[in-house]
């Protein structure tokens, strides 16, 4: 075969490669949203097919919102993520500052620690910190969500990393201004590291939009469910019988974050890469 | 990756005395450093550190929530747990995620990244379909995989059926459960590396391919097995650790499809620590499977840092 046939060969086989990947990344997706537009009967048929014969999206939604309080718990994730993040930024950055730019003793020992507490995997420190919360009295609440995330060693180690980057002449000229440090942080440090923050966010966002473990350790009222507790609940509330209202749910948990993501995907990817990497 | 850099900060430490000879400037931003770090510092203790010495004693103790006693037992704990089938499972299971979790989703995330990178067209929209599953939440995902592995009604059985195969029920046999719950396992972490894989790949240097095809090295295979596969060693390295150590922490979906059944074939150890401790309160038994967990995650930890050191040579 010539050169110039096989160069559109390899074209095609690449794209081929990838089409057929990318379907089966994109299958629950598709079969999710085919499903949730499903009436009862065409979801228990058999025979497959992927659009409906009757288009049932939004009696299904409105099921879904019906039988659980999804607004509710939309407003808990959203309630719980952005709480932790604003709390782990304002743990964070002065620390971090303290630990790029400032000279203290034991400053090498809380680095050491600091990274350290970044190999401890969360589900290491969920009996102690559980059994800790049953001893204050606040198991069940916001704060049970939010506290024991309130401190993110990797945020910390992330933008001391970044502030070692910031010139120290910067820092000095702000001290002549007669700032205080800690003044220095909040108006010098953190707009220099909205890079930082921006993707640190994304990380702290991602993971705690979507984590399962610990509010299903802490949490049982209905009123308190973050998104991924409220889709389980759904499920084994209303397991086997209505998957149309089911998906329809799982549909609006995804969502949020989702379509964010759609429609900043270079950031959120390289936000994720950046803080992914330890 | 950083941990070069960390090494070559730590040695920072003469500028130290330097500043020492402004006492008046000196000492007060000392105090302004140690009312910095003190927040950050004292939840570190509490949330962090104090209970990862905590969950270390608790495993000594027979500690239930809500008994009025508990006492020092030492090894009783582990003597138990290494006394019970459950256990064992348990951890053959996790072992048995891990070793197909992670060459399948390292594999074909580098597969897929080779792809979308050797040519110009569609890079971007490939990398968001492939990435969307690592944003997408799993629970909502794995309520989706199991009605697509429905028995009667899924996607899955439909193809097969369709194709003139065999069904099966995915997730209620004990024989196909825990791979089924591997295969999703898969599909979730193969964007992240996927990812890394082409972080990866734009870092190395065009003039190194130029070279090798100077030397000879003309087809694809010579030059991803002379140029590509060597310098991505280091990447490699940390996509497997990092993948090892996610797969160790499998919950989720155990615990929304399976509960680690049928007859404790998807049994893993988070799920046994989960149950353990949350479900029946045996917080010293609990936590004795939480110093297993946490034993296996730092050799993982250690076994990547000692490679890390050694890719620093060649990179």
């Amino acid at each position: 075969m010539s050169n110039a046939h096989s160069i559109p060969f390899r074209a095609i086989l690449r794209h081929l490669l990838l089409i057929v990947g990318a379907s089966i990344m994109l299958a629950p997706f598709i079969w999710m949203i085919s499903t949730a537009s499903k009436p009862q009967t065409e979801v228990f048929s058999s025979e497959l097919h992927l659009i409906p014969h009757q288009f049932a999206l939004w009696d299904n939604l409105r099921e879904a919102f019906a039988k659980a309080n999804l607004l509710r718990f939309l407003l808990n994730g959203v309630i719980v993520t952005v709480s932790i993040f604003v709390l782990q930024v304002m743990v964070a950055l002065p620390a971090a500052y303290a630990l790029a730019k400032l000279r203290f003793l034991g400053r090498e020992t809380l680095f050491a620690l600091v990274l350290f507490g970044i190999l401890i995997p969360p589900q290491a420190t969920a009996i102690p910190v559980f059994l800790l919360l049953h001893e204050v009295g606040l198991l069940d609440s916001y704060a049970a969500l939010v506290l024991p995330f309130t401190i993110s060693v990797f945020g910390i180690f992330l933008m001391r990393q970044f502030f070692k980057t910031v010139p120290d002449d910067l820092v000095d000229a702000a001290r002549m201004d007669g700032i205080s440090e800690f003044g220095i942080v909040w108006r010098v440090m953190l707009p220099a590291a909205i890079p930082a923050v921006t993707a640190f966010g994304i990380f702290s966002v991602v993971a705690h939009w979507n984590d399962y473990f610990w509010p299903l350790i802490v949490l049982n009222s209905e009123q308190l469910r973050t998104p991924p507790l409220a889709v389980a609940h759904f499920r084994n509330n209303e397991a086997g019988t209505s998957y149309g209202p089911l998906m329809a749910a799982a549909m609006v948990i995804i969502a949020p974050l989702v379509i964010a993501f759609l429609f900043a995907q270079r950031r959120f990817i390289e936000g994720i890469t950046l803080t992914g990497i330890k | 990756m950083s941990d070069g850099s960390m090494t070559i900060d730590a040695a920072v430490v003469p500028a130290r005395t330097a500043r020492r000879t402004q006492p008046a400037h000196g000492s007060r931003r000392t105090y302004a450093a140690y009312a910095l770090v003190t927040p950050a510092a004292a939840l570190m203790l509490v949330m962090l550190l104090g209970p990862l010495a905590g969950v270390i004693a608790l495993s000594f103790t027979d500690y239930q929530l809500g008994a009025p006693h508990f006492s020092w037992i030492g090894l009783a704990n582990y003597q138990d747990l290494f006394a019970d089938k459950v256990f064992w499972t348990a951890l053959r299971n996790t072992l048995t995620y891990v070793v197909i979790v992670v060459p399948g989703a390292v594999v074909a995330g580098l597969a897929i990244a080779l792809l979308i990178q050797s040519g110009t067209s569609l890079r971007s929209l490939y990398r968001t379909i492939y990435f969307l599953p690592v944003m997408a939440t799993l629970i909502a995902m794995a309520v989706v995989w199991e009605f697509m592995l429905h028995p009667q009604f899924g996607l899955v059985n439909g193809l097969l059926r369709n194709a003139g195969l065999p069904a099966f029920a995915w997730l209620q046999d004990r024989s196909t459960a825990l791979y089924a719950l591997c295969a999703i396992g898969i599909w979730q972490a193969v964007g992240f590396n996927m990812v890394l894989f082409l972080a990866g790949l734009v870092s190395i240097p065009k003039q190194l391919y130029e070279a090798a095809e100077i030397d000879g090295a003309s087809s694809g295979w010579a030059r991803f097995r002379l140029v590509t596969w060597p310098m991505l060693g280091p990447v490699t390295t940390f996509v497997v650790v990092i993948s090892g150590i996610r797969s160790f922490q499998v919950f989720d979906t155990v615990h929304v499809l399976t509960k680690g059944g049928p007859s404790k074939s998807t049994e893993v150890l988070i799920h046994t620590m989960y149950t353990e401790g949350f479900e029946f309160f045996r917080s010293g038994y609990a936590a004795a499977i939480t110093v297993v967990f946490l034993v296996f995650v730092l050799a993982l930890t250690l076994i990547k840092s000692r490679l890390a050191d050694r890719g620093v040579h060649y990179t």
